[in-house]
C-alpha cells in the first residue's frame, strides 16, 4: 500500500494513502468526534459536520470522515475555528433534538451525548422550532422516535448494506428541516416491508430507534403471580457480558443463569434445549423431503427476520421453508403441554419469557400461528440489552455473581450443536451433525463441519455422506440470501438445504444485542467492529467445544420427551406443537 | 444524411443563403417571426400566431408571407414581439387584436403602424429596428446566438446560422488541441462559481479511456434567472454541439441533459433538436465518417433547486434522492454512474461552439484580463427594461443598470443590485463603476452565479430581501448536512424576530456568527453560499438591521410589525373609499370635518389593522394614506 507524509497538529506521519484523515488521526493517536461516520465508511454521509477539521489544500473546513488524506497534508483539529465548528454542528443538532435524556433508554450509549461532552456544546445556545415528529410503535419490534434523530444515515446504510441496496427498506424523505428517516412515504415500519431485524437500531447513535421494550409486560405477569418461566438463545451467552464491561467475546452462561434466578424467574430455562429439537424435527423433515421426493432446497425457519423477508419477497418460494417453528416457540409449545402437565400447572398460569439476541423474535411470538390450545406459545421476548436493564434495575452486580447452572429439570439438558445455533452456518452444522448419523448410522468422526463456518455473506459446502454428496449452503443477511433465493426461483439451484439468517453473522449480531461502539469500549481494540462478530461466535464454538453431548439426537432428554409425549419426529402431534405455516404478504398493504 | 464534412459544407452553404434570404428577402417573401418563449408564449403569442396565419390563409397570402416562431428577444417586458423581415421592423406589445391591422396595414399596406413600435422613454423617439433600440445597443450576442431570429424547431435554420461549424473544426483537431482552444478562449463556468471549463475538461480528458459522460445542467433555479431556460428554447442545438464538442474532447460518447421539468418548452424544443440531428446523422454513430460517435439522453428534474448542484445533479439522474455528495471524488475522476464526467451549464456549454467555430481569440475579445467573452443577466426588480441581456464581461453596472436596464422606474433611488441568487450578495451604489466580472464580483461580497440580477429601490428594506433568500435556502435546503439544514433555519428564526420588531443587537451578533458558519461547515455550495444575502446585507446595510432591532423601525415600511398606515388629515377628503375598501372594518370616520367643510376625516385603527394595503390602493387618487 502506498504511503503518504502527512502532519498532524504540526506533527509528521507516514499513513497509508486513501484513507481518511478521520482513520488516520486513529492510528496516529488522535481522537476527533465523529456521529454519523461509522464502521470504516459504512456509512459516508459526511453530513453531521461534527468531525471538521482543517487541512491544508482544502475550501473551508473538511469532514474528517469522508476527506482522504493526500501527500503533505496539513491537519489541524485544535484551532479555534475547528474546534468551534465541531461545537456549533452540534449545538445546532442539539438544538433540534428532543433532549429529554433521563427517559432515553439510550442514555448511557448515545453518541450525541458523548460528542456534546467532548466538544463542550451548550444545549441552550440555539433555539427555535423543532422538525415535525414521527413516533412510530406500531410494531411489536422497533421504536421510531424523529425526534431523536440527528440524520447521521447510519440506519440507511445498514439497512442497504445488509439486506441490498434495493432492499433497504429507510431512506431520507421530505426536505431540508423537515428532513426524517424514515420508510417510504413516512410509513410505519408495519406498513412496510421491514423483515424488523434491529439492525438500525444496533447502529443508531442516539434513541432514534429502539427496540419496543417488553419490560414492563413481564413486571405485570411477576405482579400477576404468573408462573414465569425464562428461556435464553444462545447468542445471549455471547455478549451479555459487555453490557456489564466485561470483553466482547466473554460466555458468561453461569452468570447469566445466576442472574436470572435472582431476577424471579421460577425456573430458567435454556432455549439450546429446543434447538435440540428443532434439529430432529428439522433434520427428519429434510431426510423426508429428500427421500420422499419434496421441495428442495428445503430452508430453515429459525430466523423470524428471514421468515418476513420470505413472506413480503418470495412468497412462492415458501413451500421451501421448513415448517419447523423456530426453538423458542417450540420451547414455548412444549412448556405449556408436556411441561405444564408434568408440573402441574395450568398453562394458562404460565408465562413464558424469551431472552433474545433478536428483536424480530419479539414481532414473531405475536404471530397467530404460534399458538397453542389457543395460548400464545411465548409470551414475552426481551432483548440481551434489555436483560441489561433488568440487571441494572435489580441491583445485582453482574460481574461478582457466581456461575450457576439452568435448572435441572425434564427439558434443560442441551448439546453443542444447540448452542452454535447462534451463530451463521451454525443450525446448518447442528443438522449436518443429525443428518449424518441418521443416513449413516453412526456418528461423524470430526464432529465438527467446518466447512460451512464462517462470515462470508454466502457459503456452500458439498458434504460427502456415505457416498452421497450433500450440496448446502448457507446465507446471512438479505442482501446475500437473494442470491441463492432468485436461483432457486430460476431453476437452478443444486443446494438440498439452506440455511438463511435475517442478520449479518446470524444471531450472535442480531438486533437485540449490546451495542458496539468504539467510544465507549475503551478496553477493546480499535478494530473491534472488524471483530466482535468472530469473538461472539468464538464464545459459542468454545461452549460446543466444553459439551460431552456434541450432537442433538444424543440430548438424553430429547429422547425422552419423544418416547414420553411426541412420539417421533414429525409425528402428528409434533405437527401440531412444532410446526407452522406461512402466508405471502404484500409488501406495502394500504 | 450527412456523412462526411463535405456533405456538412454543402447543406450549410445551402441554409446560409436559406437563412439570408429570409432575412434579406432574396426569395421575394415577407417573414413574419414572433417571440416564442416562455415569456410571450403566456402572454398569448402562440394564439397571435395562430391569428396570422388563419388571416394570412384567409387572405391568401400564403405564397408571399411566411410566420414562424423563433426564440426570446431579451426583452421581456415589451413582448409579445412581432418582427417583419426583409424590412426589420420590430412591433412590441402586440395583443391579439393587433393581428389583423398588422396583416392589413403591414403585410398588404406595406405601411408601418407606428402605435406598435418602441418608444424610448428619454427621447420619446419610435424606434423601427430593434438594433437601434437602447436595450439592445450595448448587448452582444454569443451564448444567445441566434436566440430570438432563427426558428428553434427547424435545424434548416440553426445550420444556417452556424451549427456544427464548431464541431467540424474541434473533429478536425487533436482531442487536447481542443480542450486547449476552450482553456485559452478563457471561458469560465457560467452556472456559478466560475471555474475555468477548459481545465474541468482537462480532468476529465485525463482520466482513462472507457465510459465518460459529459452532463449540461439546466437546471436553472436562481429565482428571476431564465437565460438558461431562454437559449434551450432559442437555439437548443448550440447547446447540444456544445455537448458534443465536450463530448469528443473528454472521450466520452453519451451526454446527460438535466433539465427542470417545469421547462416544458425547452424539453419539446430540445427532443425536436436531437431527432433532428440523429436524422441527418449528425448525432449517432460515426458522425460525419470521423469514428466519433455520440448520443444526448434528457432527464427531467423535479424541481429542487439543490440539483443545480452538479453531485446532486447526478445523483438524480441516477434515481437516488437529489443530495448531494462529498467531495473528493471530483465528479471529473468518479461522476455519473461512477464514471469520469463533466458537468457544464446550459450557458457554458452554448459558449462553445462559438469558440471552435470563430476561434478562442473572437470569444477573448471581449471581456476582462480574467473573465472574457460576454454573460448572460436576467434582469429584473425595480428597473425599467425587464429582461435577458448579453453583454460583455467588464461592462459596469451603471451601464447595465441605466444604459441598458434604462433606469429605475418612477424616478425612485437606486439602492441595490443582488446578483448570484440566493448564493449571491448585494452591490450598492458604490460598486455602480464597477466592471462586471467573476473575481470583482466576488471582492464585493456577491457572485456571478447564474446570471440573475435583481435591482431593488429605496422601497425594498434589505432585512426582508435577505429574510425572502433565507427563506428560499430553508426550502430549498435537502437536509443532508447539519449547518444548512438546522443552521440556516435558525437564521430565519433570528431574521423573522427581526422583522417581527422582536430581535435584539445580540440576535444580530448570532446572525454573523451562525452565518459565517454555516458558510465555512456546510457540504456542498448551496450551504456554503446560503448566508451571503445576510451577510452582503449586514456588511452594506447594517443601518437598517439596526434601524429594526433598536428603533423598532422599517426604514422601507415594508416590514408589516414594524409600520403603520396612517391617514393624512391635511389630505383626506372624508370620501370613505378607503372605510369601503378595509377588509376588516378598521377605518370609520372622526369627528372632525376635511378642509372641503363637507365630510369627515378618516383615521385607521391601529389595533385593527392588519395591514393589507387596500386603503392605500383606494386612494391613489388623493394619496392622503401613508406609510410610517
Amino acid at each position: 500500500m502506498a504511503k503518504v507524509n502527512i502532519k498532524i497538529e504540526g506533527i509528521p506521519f507516514e499513513v497509508e494513502a486513501g484513507l481518511t484523515i478521520l482513520e488516520a488521526a486513529k492510528q496516529c493517536g488522535f481522537e476527533i468526534p465523529s456521529l454519523c461516520a461509522f464502521n470504516h465508511g459504512e456509512c459516508s454521509q459526511g453530513s453531521c459536520r461534527v468531525c471538521l477539521v482543517e487541512a491544508t489544500g482544502a475550501r473551508g473546513l473538511v469532514a474528517s470522515c469522508v476527506y482522504p488524506v493526500a501527500e503533505g497534508m496539513e491537519i489541524t483539529i485544535s484551532s479555534p475555528k475547528a474546534t468551534a465548528a465541531r461545537r456549533t454542528s452540534v449545538e445546532l443538532l442539539l438544538s433540534n433534538h428532543n433532549k429529554n435524556c433521563q427517559q432515553c433508554e439510550k442514555n448511557g450509549n448515545c453518541e450525541l451525548l458523548h460528542v456534546a461532552k467532548i466538544t463542550g456544546a451548550r444545549d441552550d445556545m440555539y433555539l427555535g422550532e423543532q422538525t415535525p415528529v414521527t413516533f412510530d410503535q406500531l410494531t411489536p419490534t422497533i421504536v421510531r422516535d424523529t425526534s431523536k434523530c440527528v440524520l447521521c444515515g447510519r440506519c440507511v446504510a445498514r439497512c442497504a448494506n445488509a439486506h441490498g441496496k434495493d432492499m433497504g427498506i429507510l431512506g431520507f424523505e421530505k426536505r431540508g428541516f423537515n428532513t426524517i428517516v424514515a420508510p417510504v412515504e413516512n410509513r410505519s415500519f408495519i406498513h412496510s416491508p421491514c423483515i424488523m431485524c434491529g439492525q438500525c437500531i444496533n447502529v443508531c447513535p442516539t434513541g432514534a430507534l429502539m427496540e419496543k421494550s417488553e419490560i414492563a409486560r413481564v413486571d405485570e405477569a411477576f405482579k400477576a403471580g404468573k408462573y414465569v418461566i425464562v428461556q435464553t438463545a444462545p447468542a445471549v451467552r455471547a455478549a451479555l457480558g459487555e453490557e456489564f464491561g466485561m470483553k466482547i467475546g466473554t460466555p458468561v452462561t453461569g452468570k447469566m443463569v445466576a442472574a436470572l434466578k435472582r431476577l424471579g424467574f421460577k425456573k430458567v430455562f435454556d432455549t439450546n434445549f429446543a434447538a435440540d429439537l428443532t434439529i430432529m424435527e428439522e433434520g427428519t423433515e429434510l431426510l423426508n423431503r429428500i427421500q420422499n421426493g419434496g421441495k428442495l432446497p428445503m430452508i430453515t425457519s429459525c430466523s423470524p427476520g428471514w421468515v418476513n423477508y420470505a413472506e413480503y419477497n418470495y412468497g412462492d418460494l415458501l413451500d421451501h421453508l421448513s415448517s419447523c417453528k423456530s426453538p423458542h416457540e417450540m420451547f414455548g409449545a412444549i412448556l405449556k403441554t408436556y411441561y405444564a402437565e408434568k408440573i402441574g400447572v395450568d398453562p394458562k398460569d404460565m408465562f413464558v419469557v424469551s431472552i433474545m439476541p433478536c428483536s424480530c423474535k419479539k414481532y414473531e411470538k405475536e404471530r397467530p400461528q404460534l399458538t397453542t390450545n389457543g395460548l400464545a406459545d411465548v409470551d414475552a421476548v426481551l432483548t440481551t440489552r434489555e436483560l441489561g436493564r433488568l440487571i441494572r434495575r435489580a441491583g445485582i452486580n453482574f460481574q461478582k455473581l457466581p456461575d450457576e447452572d439452568f435448572d435441572t429439570d425434564i427439558v434443560h439438558d442441551y448439546s453443542g450443536a444447540g448452542v452454535i445455533f447462534g451463530v451463521t452456518g451454525g443450525v446448518m452444522e447442528a443438522a449436518l451433525r443429525t443428518v449424518y448419523y441418521k443416513l449413516t448410522g453412526k456418528e461423524y468422526d470430526k464432529i465438527a463441519f467446518t466447512e460451512v463456518r464462517g462470515l462470508e455473506g454466502v457459503r456452500e459446502a458439498t458434504i460427502d455422506i456415505n457416498g452421497t454428496s450433500v450440496s448446502v449452503a448457507v446465507a446471512n443477511g438479505m442482501k446475500s440470501a437473494k442470491v441463492l433465493l432468485d436461483d432457486i426461483r430460476a431453476g437452478k439451484s443444486k443446494y438440498l438445504f439452506i440455511e438463511i439468517m435475517g442478520c449479518p453473522g446470524g444471531c450472535i449480531n442480531g438486533g437485540g444485542q449490546p451495542y458496539v461502539r468504539p467510544a465507549f469500549l475503551p478496553n477493546e481494540e480499535d478494530d473491534i467492529l472488524d471483530t466482535y462478530i468472530q469473538k461472539r461466535a468464538a464464545a459459542l464454538y468454545s461452549e460446543d467445544e466444553r459439551q460431552v453431548i456434541r450432537q442433538s439426537h444424543n440430548n438424553p432428554q430429547i429422547k425422552a420427551l419423544y418416547d414420553e409425549f411426541l412420539g417421533e419426529p414429525n409425528s402428528h402431534k409434533a405437527h401440531e406443537l412444532l410446526h407452522t405455516t406461512y402466508a405471502a404478504r404484500e409488501k406495502y398493504d394500504n | 444524411m450527412i456523412k462526411n464534412f463535405e456533405d456538412l459544407k454543402q447543406m450549410s452553404a445551402q441554409c446560409v443563403s436559406c437563412l439570408n434570404a429570409k432575412f434579406t428577402g432574396e426569395d421575394g417573401k415577407r417573414h413574419v417571426v414572433l417571440c416564442g418563449g416562455t415569456g410571450c408564449l403566456s402572454s398569448r403569442s402562440d394564439e397571435i400566431t395562430a391569428e396570422f396565419n388563419k388571416l394570412i390563409a384567409e387572405k391568401n397570402l400564403g405564397d408571399k408571407v411566411t410566420v414562424n416562431q423563433v426564440g426570446c428577444f431579451g426583452f421581456c417586458s415589451q413582448g409579445p414581439f412581432v418582427k417583419i423581415y426583409p424590412e426589420d421592423t420590430l412591433y412590441r406589445l402586440v395583443q391579439l387584436e393587433d393581428v389583423a391591422e398588422i396583416v392589413e396595414k403591414d403585410l398588404i399596406g406595406g405601411e408601418v403602424i407606428d402605435r406598435l413600435l418602441y418608444v424610448d422613454p428619454n427621447t420619446q423617439q419610435k424606434v423601427t429596428k430593434q438594433e437601434d433600440i437602447n436595450f439592445y445597443k450595448k448587448q452582444v450576442r454569443v451564448a444567445l446566438h441566434g436566440c430570438g431570429s432563427i426558428n428553434p424547431e427547424n435545424i434548416k435554420e440553426s445550420i444556417g446560422a452556424g451549427a456544427f461549424q464548431g464541431l467540424a473544426r474541434a473533429l478536425q483537431m487533436d482531442r487536447q488541441a481542443v480542450i486547449n482552444e476552450v482553456l485559452e478562449s478563457g471561458l469560465r463556468g457560467r452556472g456559478g462559481g466560475g471555474f475555468p471549463t477548459g481545465r474541468k475538461w482537462q480532468f476529465a480528458y485525463a482520466q482513462p479511456e472507457g465510459q465518460k459522460y459529459v452532463v449540461c445542467n439546466g437546471d436553472e433555479g436562481d429565482p428571476g434567472a431564465f437565460m438558461d431556460r431562454s437559449i434551450l428554447e432559442g437555439n437548443p442545438l448550440a447547446v447540444i454541439e456544445g455537448m458534443m464538442i465536450a463530448g469528443y474532447a473528454i472521450g466520452a460518447q453519451d451526454g446527460y441533459f438535466y433539465v427542470r421539468a417545469e421547462y416544458p418548452i425547452a424539453v419539446n424544443r430540445l427532443k425536436m433538436a436531437v431527432a433532428q440531428a440523429e436524422e441527418l446523422g449528425l448525432l449517432g454513430d460515426n458522425i460525419m465518417g470521423t469514428g466519433f460517435s455520440f448520443r444526448v439522453h434528457i432527464r427531467l428534474g423535479a424541481g429542487a433547486f439543490v440539483c443545480g448542484e452538479e453531485t446532486a445533479l447526478l445523483n438524480s439522474i441516477e434515481g437516488q434522492r437529489g443530495m448531494p455528495r462529498n467531495r473528493p471524488p471530483f465528479p471529473a475522476v468518479k461522476g455519473l454512474w461512477g464514471c469520469p464526467s463533466i458537468i457544464n451549464n446550459v450557458e457554458t456549454l452554448a459558449c462553445v461552439p462559438y469558440i471552435l467555430r470563430e476561434g478562442k481569440d473572437a470569444f477573448a475579445a471581449h471581456g476582462t484580463e480574467r473573465s472574457k467573452g460576454t454573460k448572460v443577466f436576467a434582469l429584473g426588480g425595480k428597473i425599467n427594461n425587464v429582461g435577458l441581456v448579453e453583454i460583455p464581461m467588464g461592462t459596469t453596472l451603471r451601464e447595465l443598470i441605466y444604459d441598458i436596464g434604462g433606469g429605475i422606474p418612477g424616478g425612485k433611488q437606486f439602492k441595490a443590485i443582488q446578483t448570484g441568487g440566493p448564493s449571491g450578495g448585494c452591490l450598492t451604489a458604490e460598486d455602480l463603476d464597477t466592471p462586471i466580472d467573476f473575481d470583482n464580483l466576488v471582492a464585493k461580497g456577491s457572485m456571478m452565479g447564474s446570471g440573475g440580477a435583481i435591482v431593488m429601490d429605496e422601497d425594498n428594506c434589505m432585512v426582508d430581501v435577505a429574510k425572502f433568500y433565507m427563506e428560499f435556502i430553508c426550502d430549498e435546503s435537502c437536509g443532508k448536512c447539519t449547518p444548512c439544514r438546522i443552521g440556516t433555519k435558525r437564521m430565519l428564526e433570528i431574521l423573522t424576530r427581526i422583522t417581527d420588531g422582536k430581535g435584539t443587537l445580540k440576535d444580530l451578533d448570532e446572525l454573523e456568527e451562525l452565518a459565517q458558519n454555516i458558510k465555512s461547515n456546510s457540504l456542498c455550495g448551496l450551504g456554503q453560499t446560503a448566508p451571503n444575502p445576510v451577510l452582503s446585507t449586514l456588511a452594506h446595510f447594517k443601518d437598517e438591521y439596526i434601524a429594526h432591532v433598536v428603533d423598532k423601525k422599517c426604514p422601507a415600511h415594508i416590514c408589516k410589525n414594524l409600520m403603520q398606515y396612517v391617514i393624512n388629515e391635511n389630505k383626506c377628503i372624508g370620501c370613505g373609499a378607503c372605510a369601503r375598501a378595509c377588509p376588516v372594518s378598521a377605518i370609520s370616520k372622526t369627528d372632525k370635518l376635511a378642509a372641503n367643510g363637507k365630510l369627515f376625516i378618516h383615521a385607521i385603527d391601529q389595533s385593527k389593522c392588519i395591514k393589507c394595503g387596500m386603503c392605500l390602493a383606494s386612494c391613489k387618487k388623493i394619496q392622503a394614506i401613508e406609510k410610517k
